[in-house]
């Protein structure tokens, strides 16, 4: 037992310090919370993990009886259901870990007052979470797309595929920096947290997810789509699993512009608010 | 004492350590909210949010949960922590087990640490004894290999081994404790750090956790620093103790001493006190009796000697008409332990509206040197056998100190208990 393990603790804080190194001793913390989250959202139902299922596919199966239905928006001649199961799916991967994040100070804050570890582990579970979630609905997606390639009807761009973990790292940054400078700010303004439900359902229609991009005419709300982040992966994502989107390197490019600094900006509003936040919240 | 040879090594050092809280508004609760307190500002009108009737001086003003720490821990001492609601001490173990930042001042921990801020912290009903010791393991900062391999000691010495694979929603609160307190028992840090986690548990479980923690203390040479209102787990468990006050240490070195010292702050050595205003315990539903005042007669101080009685003046007021009346008037040590009592049955009869005041005298030969605390109690028996309680105030209190004799004992209240039975009578000897 000698001093090999030394903590200096001062009123100052870095404004970049992330401490990853202490984030990966408490790795297993991570798959534990990861775990946790999965346990008690499904025990004590009757049908367990198959909400996973039911969840998606009955929003796609309303989406398509909605906008497809009724509203008549195109799907650029896919077929409507894996449409909007795709695009449920992965709408889904962003929006859950965003919201996740979003509350994860308030959320833990018994937590978080009564012991210290690395506080980003908690939202990195979350997005994990959301991995793993998505994981299950590719499933039903994939189910869905080996039909519809026996009947001819699609024809994916196999080698985008290869892209999808790309994707998964882009939008999981991007709700994880979100989540974190919400969830940073809600610790002193109650507000937002009441602001990021209804937030997140404007930012669904202000992404090409209940319909195409290629639906729309230049303009403002085209406009808007450019310059949200998440739209580019999306499309992409699209462009993988049903060979149909558009996809242009600016508006990605820009994308991951975006991410990169939300991120940074996330980081710096985290470590600023970590440390004290128990004496606000 | 092991400690000896540790001496020299820093465990936990703290140097000028502040922590500053905000009075009044903290920051706002709203968004809308601060913003309108920031266009009342800018305009020089009233802040709206303000609370009607603060202070408005106030508002600014900060407080000094910790005034100036300075403080140095060695490797392998368990101290204790000790002072009143509000001296500081759970700012200071939030401090160290880094919950919160310091507003001012530098901590250098060396070694791994641990706190038991609160037991059980993650726990999750729907979950299982076995999952929960994981999940809390880890948030504890153990790997889950590491927690394999302790799983079978945790279970051990939880006590609850059968049912170990059953959600702890299901577990009585003190299963659920037992559970808690053993994953962080077994955590392999240098530094335990503990917030009056053992006042939980049966009494055989906190003995066997005083064990625990004693064994890391003294055998595997770890740090413990332990806070506790309870007297007896300091004494049992800690070889040095700091008293805080106001955010300062006010004492550090013996423990013995600074639990007097500590002790002391408690007993107000007054010799009159006026009840006319005293809040009665809520538990006195029906108060027929006012004490008004009550008071050691002839005496300068509340320090009385081997032989002298203790000679009380009450004044009271029936608020009822009142038959039967009986006083007790309890003895009892600063540790909130009631160790004698004097008893008057039926002593007293009155009508409404009647003020008396009567002079009492109790031999006291009996109670032995220590502090006492007292509580003065009117009552009523009852003709079930019970009895009603018609006023029940905390009395004076008062310090027996012997004049010390040659071939006497120095009394040990804490081993002979705090009352001198009567000198046995020899009947015969060979």
């Amino acid at each position: 037992m000698s001093n090999q393990h030394h903590t200096h603790i001062t009123s100052h804080h870095r404004l970049l310090d992330l401490n990853l190194r202490e984030v990966w001793r408490y790795r297993d913390l991570i798959f534990l919370f990861t775990k946790r989250s999965f346990v008690i959202t499904y025990k004590q139902t009757i049908l367990g993990p198959a909400w996973i299922f039911l969840n998606p596919l009955i929003s796609s199966i309303v989406y398509a009886f909605v906008f497809g239905g009724i509203a008549g928006i195109s799907t650029d001649g896919i077929p409507q259901m894996l449409f909007y199961l795709c695009s449920n799916a992965i709408w889904i991967y962003f929006s859950s870990g965003l919201t996740k994040n979003a509350n994860v100070f308030a959320n833990n804050a018994n937590v978080f007052g009564k012991v210290y570890f690395p506080r980003l582990t908690m939202p990195i579970a979350n997005v994990l979470e959301s991995i793993v979630q998505f994981g299950v609905q590719m499933l039903l997606v994939i189910l869905f797309l080996l039909y519809y390639l026996i009947t001819g009807a699609v024809a994916p761009n196999w080698w985008a595929w290869l892209l999808i973990p790309v994707v998964l790292v882009h939008l999981g940054l991007l709700s994880l920096g979100c989540g974190i400078i919400i969830s940073s700010l809600t610790t002193k303004y109650r507000d937002l947290s009441i602001v990021v439900t209804f937030g997140i359902q404007l930012w669904m229609y202000a992404t090409p997810i209940v319909y195409p991009i290629s639906q729309l005419a230049d303009g403002t709300m085209k406009t808007i789509l450019m310059i949200n982040p998440v739209t580019a992966p999306v499309e992409l994502f699209r462009y993988a699993v049903l060979g149909q989107g558009t996809f242009s390197w600016f508006s990605y490019g820009l994308s991951w512009g975006i991410t990169v600094l939300v991120v940074f900006a996330g980081i710096m509003i985290f470590n600023h608010v970590e440390k004290t936040f128990m004496d606000t919240v | 004492m092991n400690n000896e040879k540790n001496t020299r090594e820093v465990a936990i050092q703290l140097s000028g350590v502040k922590k500053m809280y905000k009075l009044g508004q903290i920051g706002g609760g709203t968004l809308t909210a601060d913003l309108q307190s920031l266009w009342a500002r800018i305009r020089g009108k009233e802040d709206p949010n303000t609370v009607i009737g603060t202070d408005q001086r106030l508002a600014g003003k900060t407080f000094m949960a910790l005034n100036g720490i300075d403080l140095i821990v060695y490797k392998g001492e368990a101290l204790g922590i000790i002072g009143g609601n509000g001296a500081g001490k759970s700012t200071m173990l939030k401090l160290l087990s880094r919950v919160t930042a310091p507003t001012e001042g530098e901590i250098d921990i060396y070694g791994r640490i641990s706190s038991m801020l609160e037991v059980g912290t993650g726990f999750n009903p729907q979950m299982t004894g076995r999952e929960n010791v994981y999940m809390n393991g880890a948030i504890l900062g153990m790997t889950k290999a590491e927690i394999d391999e302790k799983m079978e000691d945790i279970i051990e010495f939880s006590e609850v081994r059968e049912f170990i694979d059953t959600p702890v929603k299901r577990y009585s609160s003190g299963m659920y404790v037992k559970l808690a307190f053993s994953v962080a028992a077994h955590l392999d840090s240098e530094i335990m750090i503990m917030d009056e986690v053992l006042a939980v548990g049966d009494m055989a479980f906190q003995k066997k956790c005083l064990d625990k923690m004693r064994d890391a203390a003294k055998q595997q040479g770890r740090t413990v620093l332990y806070v506790s209102h309870n007297m007896n787990t300091i004494r049992q468990l800690c070889d040095r103790c700091i008293v805080l006050d106001k955010g300062k240490v006010v004492f550090e070195g013996d423990v013995e001493k600074a639990i007097d010292i500590y002790m002391n702050r408690q007993m107000n050595d007054s010799t009159f006190r006026d009840y006319n205003d005293f809040a009665r315990p809520q538990w006195l539903s029906n108060t027929k009796i006012k004490l008004l005042e009550a008071e050691f007669l002839d005496k300068n101080s509340n320090v009385f000697d081997e032989t002298e009685p203790i000679r009380l003046r009450l004044k009271w007021e029936n608020l009822q008409d009142v038959k039967n009346v009986g006083l007790r008037f309890e003895l009892w040590n600063l540790e909130d332990v009631a160790q004698a009592t004097y008893i008057m049955y039926d002593f007293y009869s009155g009508e409404k509206g009647q003020i008396t005041e009567m002079i009492m005298e109790m031999d006291a030969s009996m109670v032995m040197d220590a502090d006492y605390k007292t509580y003065i109690t009117f009552f009523n028996n009852s003709e079930f056998g019970g009895n009603t309680d018609l006023d029940c105030v905390p009395g004076l209190c008062f310090r027996k100190a012997a004049k010390v004799k040659e071939n006497y004992l120095i009394w040990r209240p804490k081993v002979w208990g705090y009352i001198q039975l009567p000198t046995p009578k020899i009947v015969s000897q060979e």
